[in-house]
């Protein structure tokens, strides 16, 4: 199991959306919504190749941050967090990696996308996929959300860092 | 205000704009990201405020995370709307790009985001493919090996052909069969291999448009394609090669032509022949140099040829050996009717028709013309019924067929409401399917009717 304090894997099991930053071009921050899904202690993302510039950009750097700020996307949990960590690819078979990896945590946040996948003819490169599998490293947490007040700093035990 | 601006920059960044300072103001937070001096990127949350100076806003100061002043930060708005069962829906997003100074005035320089009522969220994927393209190609380069787009074969086969669309086949020559069993002409099999051999010209027609239109940039210059409507765009997403739909393409011109030769063998029937050239001959016309009908406005005309005369008649000529006048003025109805499907699934492909220099009627024609064109042509397919009947051309229980002329007004006016809009044309264009459905059944049913009755007399 994982590091992160319980209230952030509240957060992380709750969230329908999560932003997503990545290092871009020149130490750009480029920033994602995507739906965060957790197990584990790992956090995985996932991205239709069709919106793939993200995952060059982990290519090249793959230092990452999410941050869970929605109350709105958080079934009312006011709490704000954001988990830095390393991202690695899952991109072997863009086709079914991800069907396998990830599906099933999906589809708990977002029933819909079984319908979808039922469509898979109509919109066959949403469905090519890759995983973005992040381990924390970092995590900032903001009980109630309030930002006003300094973060609440945990870092990846040295047993597992090593 | 730029064009972009106004559409939240959907798809590519531009210069930031007060527009979207405005814009990012309305989101109930944003997000502030940086990356911090041990390379990983940071974020917090914040709320801002527009001080009245255009071009920067004020962020609130995260407590024990000071903004950094020496590098440049993105500010992030992001909403969306959560359906309980079912997902969320209402996306939207808007990233700006700048400096901060004085610990929270930030003064944008880029902008990027997207909003799926601006953009819906088909077209921001059609836009994207050339994005996901690149990505796999880069892949496969990275892997040694080739990663390409995958479908079911079932779905693929499907999606290549466009075999749904087979619909507008099985009417002419299903007419064409029914007109030969009337004059008292029916042999089963020979009916069952001209629907055959009819449906793979049809598909033949089909992957050969795709392969034309692939090549000449019309269904990449398409952001809006429909089920209607863009092509199979196969080859565009890269499921299947040029060269895979070529041979594909000669492998049903094949076996269309052989059904064919098999049928001309047994009727014995030169006209036969004839009109079987001349059905292939139009469908590589249709799109293929050096004639390329559909690039010059003449696609309506191939097509009504084709899927009227072409098809009803050779059906008719299977059966009978002959010529007659009966289903020569028949043929024109199913003639009309899929020219309009044509015409009408041409709408929303017109944008990206002009670009690549296919200028379709659609595209040469003011909106308002084409509306009335539409309503001209669909009448005048029952126009053509009643005046063969009257006329003693066509038996009179075919006259049932005028029971669909409502749907040729719902048309002309989902036309008025929809035109500009691919998507919620997409039901408009399914009205327009079914109108050629409907007749062709309803003349069916008109000739069964005509067949029954003169066995019971």
């Amino acid at each position: 199991m994982g590091w992160l304090p319980a209230p952030v894997e509240q957060l992380l099991d709750a969230a329908l959306v999560g932003e997503l930053t990545v290092v871009g071009r020149n130490g750009r921050p480029i920033t994602h919504p995507l739906i965060p899904l957790y197990h584990s202690g790992r956090v995985y993302l996932h991205s239709s190749t069709l919106f793939s510039k993200k995952l060059e950009h982990i290519k090249r750097d793959p230092r990452v941050a999410l941050a869970i700020t929605d109350p709105v996307a958080t079934k009312g949990n006011p709490d704000r967090a954001t988990i830095i960590g390393t991202a690695h690819l899952i991109e072997d078979d863009p086709h079914s990696d991800w069907e396998r990896l990830i599906l099933d945590l999906w589809r708990r946040k977002e029933p819909a996308i079984d319908d979808f996948l039922k469509a898979r003819v109509a919109l066959p490169l949403f469905f090519e996929r890759a995983v973005i599998e992040v381990t924390p490293v970092r995590c900032l947490y903001w009980a109630g959300g309030r930002t006003d007040q300094p973060p609440v700093e945990t870092r990846v035990p040295a047993t597992e860092a090593a | 205000m730029t064009a972009t601006a106004t559409r939240s920059g959907t798809g590519s960044a531009h210069a930031a704009t007060a527009v979207d300072l405005e814009r990012l103001a309305a989101y109930p937070h944003v997000v502030v990201s940086w990356v911090g001096d041990d390379g990983y990127p940071v974020s917090v949350a914040t709320s801002l405020e527009t001080d009245g100076d255009a071009g920067s806003v004020r962020l609130a100061a995260p407590a024990g995370m000071p903004i950094p002043a020496d590098r440049e930060v993105s500010v992030t708005g992001s909403h969306i709307h959560p359906q309980p069962g079912f997902g969320y829906d209402e996306r939207r997003y808007l990233q700006l790009w700048g400096r901060v100074t004085d610990g929270s005035r930030f003064t944008a320089a880029r902008a990027w985001g997207w909003d799926e009522t601006e953009m819906p969220f088909f077209e921001y994927s059609e836009r994207s493919v050339p994005q996901s393209r690149r990505y796999l190609a880069a892949l496969s380069k990275e892997k040694g090996r080739t990663i390409r787009p995958r479908l079911d074969p079932f779905w693929l086969a499907l999606r290549t052909t466009r075999l749904p669309f087979l619909s507008a086949t099985a009417v002419p020559v299903l007419l064409g069969i029914a007109v030969g069993a009337s004059h008292g002409a029916f042999t089963w099999w020979t009916a069952l291999l001209t629907v055959i051999g009819g449906s793979f010209a049809h598909l033949a027609i089909n992957v050969t448009n795709d392969v034309f239109d692939t090549l000449s940039g019309a269904d990449d210059a398409n952001p809006n394609p429909t089920q209607f409507s863009g092509g199979s765009r196969v080859a565009v997403y890269d499921l299947v090669s040029v060269r895979g739909l070529v041979l594909l393409a000669a492998g049903l011109y094949a076996a269309a032509a052989a059904i064919g030769l098999v049928l001309v063998a047994v009727t014995g029937s030169i006209l036969l022949l004839w009109i079987g050239v001349a059905g292939i001959a139009l469908g590589l016309a249709y799109t293929a140099p050096p004639l390329k009908l559909v690039y010059r406005g003449l696609g309506e005309l191939a097509v009504a040829l084709g899927f009227g005369p072409v098809m009803l008649l050779g059906a008719y000529v299977v059966q009978t050996g002959r010529l007659a006048w009966e289903p020569v003025v028949l043929s024109l109805v199913p003639g009309i009717l899929i020219s309009l499907i044509l015409f009408v699934n041409e709408i929303p492909d017109r944008g990206g028709d002009a670009q690549a220099g296919k200028r379709t009627l659609p595209v040469r024609l003011s909106p308002n013309v084409v509306r009335t064109a539409y309503l001209v042509g669909g009448m005048a397919a029952f126009a053509i019924i009643a005046a063969g009947v009257i006329g003693g051309l066509l038996p009179w229980p075919t006259l049932i067929a005028l029971a669909a002329v409502p749907l040729v007004f719902r048309v002309y006016h989902g036309l008025k409401v929809h035109y500009d809009s691919p998507y919620t044309l997409m039901a408009v264009m399914g009205t327009n399917v079914n109108l050629n459905l409907v007749v062709g059944g309803l003349l069916l049913i008109g000739y069964v009717v005509t067949i029954v009755a003169m066995q019971l007399a």
